[in-house]
């Protein structure tokens, strides 16, 4: 079986250049490249922060020339909430499939505390949607509609004064996942002096808190010029409009006040046409170019750090594969030596159920421990009744003692009476006896009489009355109370 | 809302409120095309790499034809009196690379020869060490893609398109070109063609193209314009018409000659001069078109987004199947993802 040996005869840091002795023809690839673009389509997400009412539906109308979906929203949502809308515009040949989105209820709740951390889960959510596509085994990554956050336009209150702790708190979490664009919105409120005292104020309240914006890139000389001043006008402050007047001869779209009209395509009225043409006319790629090679390569080295993913030098995780050993056995020259190459989507489902067996396992413990903690409080309490009822057990018993002793003493206490009473019964008949008969007594008998004198002292008592002596009034009034009786009873008969 | 960090929305705030994306019409000028110019600005910046492949036996001039194609001594071949080519006792590949500009646009062109091939007496398996280069491309490629902090722009040294010479002989594919054809074209985009076909007639020619033609359908090899790609019914057309006239009759020259009062490039023989960018003289024109001047990036797309994306499909599956060997016992995981 033949072997192989490549032999680079150049490396590529020094490659040589040759010169071509006639037209070969590749100029046309960037034509060929952009009509594959073209055919394919492109895509472009905005996201818009801003209070309510602040005016983005409008500005957004105003900038992409159409009118979108408008449905204004109340003031009185709970939190905050994103809304999300694709449309497909078309411009000569150029497909674009732009998504808006909007923050509904931003800085309308009263504690703003969590106002930001939907935006953020938001944009997260699209880089993790990228991030499995891409991680997938079989993905189809031409055809997958890009739905990552391209740029970012904050809308910023004209109040003349400073940035407000909210906006500078959702910026400062923002600048890292996505190209901030801050725009003082409804600039018309703001007159030049106090325009320009603004933005100086703003951008070095940002630059002192360390928030990143988008800086128009400046290294491609066609568009550096331009680009560069424009970052000196950054922020831009806009007005939106789609309503038309009638200016010299032109319909243009303005805004029309009892004390003038604010053009919104003049430049020396607002900054609207400089923020349309850095937005769409010049950047619009390298906004989506940096998302991608930037934020979006930021999100996934954290997000595949966090799940452990490695580089160790030019290894990652070791997983020998066999199929091409001969390759790794002959390839120490080029860099990675030994073919390691892993299934991020695989490793990534492997440590998934990892840490959810973790979890489990832990959960299990908590509960285990738990279930402890109650056996071992019941015990003690059951311990605790336990004593109690033998306490009571003992008072019981003692009361009992206690009650029968007293019933003793009673029972006792009667017995004594009752033999008192005999005997008191008995002496009494005694000395009856003994004064009836005399000489039929016994010694014992002599001897009581002996003790007693020997007579009897008897008391005999006579009604002694006068029968002559009568009360008339009782006399007449009992031979009343006869007659009566006499009379009732007659009557009865 | 924070307990679904993985969906792209909580079902209260919908992806999509239009169910269809709504087409809207565009009131004035807004300045979307002017995207294309970024791009073109952009890519013309970071310039372009196309690393091409040569395939056949020593002496189809292959070297020739690629110095041809690219009006530049690409490939260095002494050609002198007393030069014996020394033909290696195994394939060997020899990659060239080069820098060439024109008009603002930069390329690297990197150009793989693949001296040995078919010359042996015994060349079963000459192809394999092809096959392992294309590879160990790819695998390069899947590496640095599979990194955790990666470069911006991958060094891309895949190969784009492999070209094969036939040798004239006026009857069938041989058994070699078959097998060799048909197992690169799973892998790479091939682009055959008849070799030093000045010593075809035209009508030898067309009768030699249409054998070719109906063995490679009989054996289901799939030629670069590959007919599964077509994106839409312009490409369709286009391709159909580039497919009747596979393989490309080709003569290549680097010298240029006078004709007419002009310099063309051209072979000078007894008998006339083969002017090689005359379409009545031979297919060289269209095979230069095709590669360079219309289809290149198509070639890159293709080797990018369906050779690539197929290796790297069996490549992970291979590794998955190693990884979730019964100690996991996660098998199956695969499935769930390649939805598609």
């Amino acid at each position: 079986m033949a072997s192989s040996e490549v032999a680079r005869q150049l490396q590529n840091d020094n490659c040589r250049p040759l010169s071509l002795s006639g037209h070969v023809g590749f100029d046309s690839l960037p034509d060929q490249l952009v009509n594959k673009s073209v055919n394919q389509g492109f895509c472009f997400n905005i996201l818009c922060i801003g209070e309510t009412g602040i005016g983005k539906s409008t500005l957004i109308d105003t900038l992409f020339n159409t009118s979108f979906d408008d449905r204004v929203s109340t003031h009185f949502q709970p939190n905050v909430r994103l809304r999300a809308q694709t449309y497909e515009l078309q411009e000569s040949n150029v497909r674009l499939k732009l998504t808006i989105v909007n923050t509904v209820g931003f800085g309308d709740q009263i504690n703003k505390e969590d106002s930001y951390q939907p935006i953020v889960d938001y944009i997260d959510a699209q880089f993790e949607a990228y991030l499995q596509e891409e991680l997938k085994i079989k993905r189809s990554l031409y055809n997958y509609h890009d739905t990552r956050i391209h740029v970012c336009l904050y809308f910023i209150s004209p109040t003349g004064h400073s940035l407000k702790t909210l906006d500078l708190l959702t910026m400062k979490n923002l600048d890292s996942k996505v190209n901030i664009i801050p725009v003082i919105a409804k600039a018309d409120t703001i007159s030049k002096t106090e325009l320009q005292k603004f933005k100086i104020k703003l951008m070095s309240e940002l630059v002192s808190n360390g928030v990143q914006i988008y800086q128009f890139p400046t290294d491609d000389e066609t568009i550096s010029k331009i680009n560069a001043t424009m970052n000196g006008h950054l922020p831009f402050a806009v007005v939106g409009s789609m309503e038309e007047m009638k200016i010299g001869n032109k319909m243009v779209k303005a805004r029309q006040y009892p004390w003038g009209i604010v053009q919104v395509e003049n430049e020396n009225h607002c900054d609207f046409v400089k923020l349309r043409e850095m937005l769409i006319c010049t950047n619009m790629e390298d906004l989506r170019e940096q998302t991608h090679a930037r934020h979006y390569e930021l999100y996934r080295r954290c997000k595949l750090e966090e799940m452990g993913f490695r580089d160790t030098g030019p290894e990652n995780k070791p997983v020998r594969v066999p199929l091409l050993k001969g390759y790794t056995d002959s390839k120490k020259s080029i860099s990675h030596s030994h073919a390691s190459v892993e299934s991020l989507q695989e490793t990534y489902e492997a440590k998934r159920h990892e840490f959810f067996g973790e979890l489990q396992r832990k959960e299990e413990e908590m509960r285990q421990m738990f279930v402890q903690r109650v056996k071992e409080k019941e015990a003690i309490l059951k311990e605790a009744e336990r004593e109690l009822q033998a306490k009571f057990e003992h008072l019981k018993r003692l009361h009992q003692e206690e009650r029968m002793k007293l019933e003793e003493k009673r029972k006792l206490l009667e017995d004594d009476m009752i033999a008192f009473n005999k005997r008191k019964a008995a002496t009494e008949l005694l000395q009856a006896q003994a004064f009836a008969s005399t000489p039929s007594v016994s010694l014992k008998k002599d001897k009581d009489r002996k003790k007693d004198p020997g007579f009897r002292l008897e008391l005999l008592c006579f009604d002694v009355r006068d029968h002559e002596i009568v009360n008339v009034q009782e006399q007449s009034e009992r031979e009343k109370l006869e007659r009566d009786r006499i009379s009732h009873r007659e009557f009865q008969k | 809302m924070e307990g679904q960090p993985v969906q792209p929305a909580p079902e209260e705030t919908p992806r999509n409120t239009n169910p269809a994306n709504v087409g809207l019409e565009l009131f004035g000028y807004v300045g979307i095309e002017a995207v294309l110019d970024q791009m073109r600005i952009k890519t013309m910046k970071t310039g372009f790499e196309f690393n091409l492949m040569v395939v056949g036996q020593s002496g189809l001039g292959k070297s020739t034809m690629v110095n041809t194609l690219f009006k530049s001594k690409v490939s260095r071949k002494p050609t002198g009196p007393g030069y014996e080519e020394h033909i290696p006792k195994t394939v060997q590949l020899q990659s060239v690379t080069h820098i060439i500009e024109e008009k603002g646009v930069k390329m690297k062109l990197t150009v793989t020869d693949t001296p040995g091939f078919g010359d042996q007496i015994n060349n079963e398996n000459c192809w394999d060490p092809i096959i392992k280069y294309i590879n160990e491309q790819y695998e390069k490629y899947l590496r640095e893609e599979i990194l955790i902090s990666r470069k911006r722009k991958i060094p891309d040294t895949r190969v784009h398109s492999c070209v094969y010479f036939v040798p004239p002989t006026g009857h069938w594919l041989r058994p070699l070109d078959l097998e060799f054809m048909r197992r690169l074209s799973k892998i790479v985009n091939v682009v055959p063609v008849i070799a030093k076909a000045d010593t075809l007639t035209l009508e030898e020619r067309a009768e030699f193209k249409q054998r070719i033609q109906k063995d490679l359908k009989a054996h289901g090899i799939s030629v670069y314009p590959q007919e599964d790609f077509d994106d839409n019914p312009d490409d369709r057309i286009l391709n159909d018409k580039i497919r009747d006239k596979i393989p490309f009759a080709v003569v290549g020259a680097d010298k240029e000659h006078q004709v007419n009062g002009k310099r063309v490039l051209g072979r000078k023989t007894k008998w006339g001069i083969i002017e090689v960018e005359n379409p009545a003289h031979c297919e060289f024109p269209l095979l230069r078109d095709l590669l360079i001047r219309s289809h290149l990036q198509d070639l890159k797309d293709i080797t990018h987004n369906v050779h690539y994306e197929s290796y790297r499909v069996q490549r992970l599956n291979e590794s998955n199947r190693l990884a979730l060997s019964p100690v996991n016992g996660l098998l199956g995981k695969d499935e769930v993802e390649s939805d598609l």
